[in-house]
């Protein structure tokens, strides 16, 4: 009894940090499951913990919210009919420009759906706000206001308008926590731009994102974009993730080096986000279309280019459209509902041996085989134009 | 045995006390500002304001018992919100508590020099005490101590404790 009186502080202190130590343990030895990656109790205790925190985080981020983009929100009103009249102009450029890439996109489309590949598209995404953050340099977790009422799931996407800002973690009734690409939990798969190096991408203790798993080389320069792979089942391949920043001999990994990658996404200013709740193997209708006109657009901008006095004087009415539309930008919707949305390859005007219909199929090719391909034709007029699906 | 008396009631004379929304809202205040405060400017995630009121109502109370409490409290009310498993913070802080109120209840802690020492002493302490926890208890390799920043953030925390423990002188009442 002298004992316990005598050591009651000491003993107090072992007892609480042996609770706490066993806690640990049994929350690190649980299997790692991606979806759930706290056990049930801690579950429930974060999401209590949550239920009390977000009310007052709500309050304060509406505060901070309203009085922070009162004034903005007034000053940008002063400037609205300008940025509108700026933007339809855009508009129109950027749509002629998506038509002169139209057909390689959808050549694109079909040499993958040949090869077997399924592109994941974006298919749907719910809006949410940031109202609170994990306060901790070791822990880089954002709160938003949407949960699992709203049809979310952990491990779905979350990014920006510029890019990838990470995967839901926790997801509760009305809440999510959102993990950082920054944090040194978070992984995603990526691939460089131009080099199509396949990498791993890693948040740090210091809250910066890098590639470590990647040898020395020199086709690797700072500047160049890194985008999702999709490989890793969360991230939908082609969102922007960063630039490559800095390269540098990784010292605890030797060979490899540590590239560090400046993300899109401004990871400290993150105010609102999109979570992708769905993807789908195709684009979205609206998107289809939009990429078939512009394919149309394109086909009809070319064939005025190299025929103008057929195309001026047989095809009065899609001239015009063209003109309109790079003119305002407002009239490419009526134009584009005028054309035919499945749009036909051109007449190939010089032929040769790499053209369409030229090379035997790859079925009756042999490794090291001579090649027995087909004699191009030897005019435009022998090609025979081909549907495309 | 007349020693010990002696010593106990010199003790429990010096312990102050805090009423009971003080002892229950600043620390909760504390948890939420460190949640909400980085959102604001991100830099001030360098500051660890649970540690601060840990260190405080520790050294104040001067019971290794109720620092303990107060600190495991604080510090599993941090790992909740921070996404970190239940337990990182609560260790250290439970330590720091303990830490601070056994010497608290041996040293003039009022002195703002001695505060200061003590702040940014226990600040590094919780570092390392952290560090541990993380490479050793839940072998964490990726886990480095930056110890340039740790020493930012101690210079931080000590910078943040003075004014905040003689905001907080004001809530005390002496028995």
């Amino acid at each position: 009894m002298d004992f316990l009186t005598q050591y009651k502080n000491a003993l107090f202190l072992i007892a609480i940090l042996l609770a706490q130590a066993i806690a640990l343990a049994v929350q690190v030895r649980r299997p790692l499951d991606p979806a759930q990656p706290d056990g049930p109790s801690v579950r429930l205790i974060r999401m209590w913990a949550m239920t009390a925190v977000t009310p007052v985080e709500r309050v304060t981020h509406a505060i901070g919210y309203g009085a922070g983009h009162a004034w903005s929100d007034y000053i940008d009103l002063r400037h609205v009919r300008q940025q509108n009249k700026d933007l339809q102009q855009q508009l129109a450029r950027v749509r002629v420009e998506e038509a002169a890439i139209a057909e390689d996109a959808l050549q694109g489309q079909r040499l993958q759906a040949l090869l077997g590949f399924r592109e994941s598209y974006v298919g749907s995404t719910v809006a949410a706000q940031v109202i609170g953050a994990s306060g901790s340099e070791q822990s880089h977790i954002l709160t938003i206001d949407k949960g699992s009422s709203d049809g979310l799931k952990p491990d779905m996407a979350v990014i920006t308008q510029d890019g990838v800002v990470g995967k839901l973690r926790d997801v509760f009734a009305n809440t999510a926590q959102v993990l950082e690409i920054n944090d040194q939990s978070s992984g995603a798969g990526v691939v460089l731009a131009s080099t199509r190096i396949r990498a791993i991408l890693r948040g740090t203790l210091t809250g910066r994102v890098q590639i470590g798993n990647l040898l020395a080389d020199s086709r690797i320069q700072p500047g160049e974009q890194v985008l999702t792979s999709g490989g890793d089942q969360v991230y939908p391949r082609g969102l922007p993730v960063g630039v490559v920043e800095s390269i540098a001999p990784d010292p605890d990994h030797q060979p490899y080096t540590a590239i560090r990658v400046k993300p899109a996404v401004n990871l400290d200013r993150v105010e609102e986000v999109l979570v992708i709740t769905g993807t789908q193997p195709d684009l979205t209708p609206g998107a289809q279309q939009d990429l078939a006109s512009a394919a149309a657009q394109h086909a009809a901008d070319l064939s005025a280019e190299r025929l103008p006095g057929i195309h001026d004087d047989q095809t009065p009415d899609t001239a015009g459209a063209s003109g309109a539309t790079a003119a305002t930008g407002a009239a490419m919707p009526a134009a584009a509902s005028a054309v035919p949305v499945t749009p036909h390859p051109l007449p190939i005007v010089h032929p040769d041996r790499y053209s369409s219909g030229s090379t035997p199929p790859a079925s009756e090719l042999t490794p090291g085989g001579a090649n027995s391909a087909q004699q191009p034709p030897s005019s435009p007029s022998q090609q025979q134009p081909k549907a495309t699906k | 045995m007349m020693v010990t008396r002696s010593y106990m009631s010199r003790r429990e004379v010096e312990q102050q006390r805090f009423s009971m929304p003080v002892t229950v809202l600043v620390p909760v205040g504390a948890v939420l500002l460190q949640v909400l405060l980085p959102r604001v400017f991100a830099g001030l995630a360098i500051l660890d304001l649970p540690f601060v009121v840990t260190l405080f109502f520790a050294i104040s109370r001067r019971s290794p018992i109720a620092g303990t409490a107060t600190g495991a409290a604080i510090g599993l009310l941090q790992d909740v919100l921070t996404g970190q498993p239940i337990g990182v913070n609560g260790m250290a802080k439970s330590l720091i508590g303990y830490a601070g109120a056994s010497l608290g209840s041996r040293i003039d802690v009022e002195n703002t020099t001695t505060r200061a020492l003590l702040a940014f002493g226990f600040s590094l302490v919780q570092s390392v005490l952290l560090y541990l926890i993380e490479r050793r208890l839940l072998g964490i390799r990726a886990f480095h101590m930056l110890w340039l920043h740790e020493l930012l953030r101690a210079v931080a925390n000590t910078a943040l404790a003075l004014p905040m423990c003689y905001l907080l002188d004001r809530a005390k009442h002496t028995e």
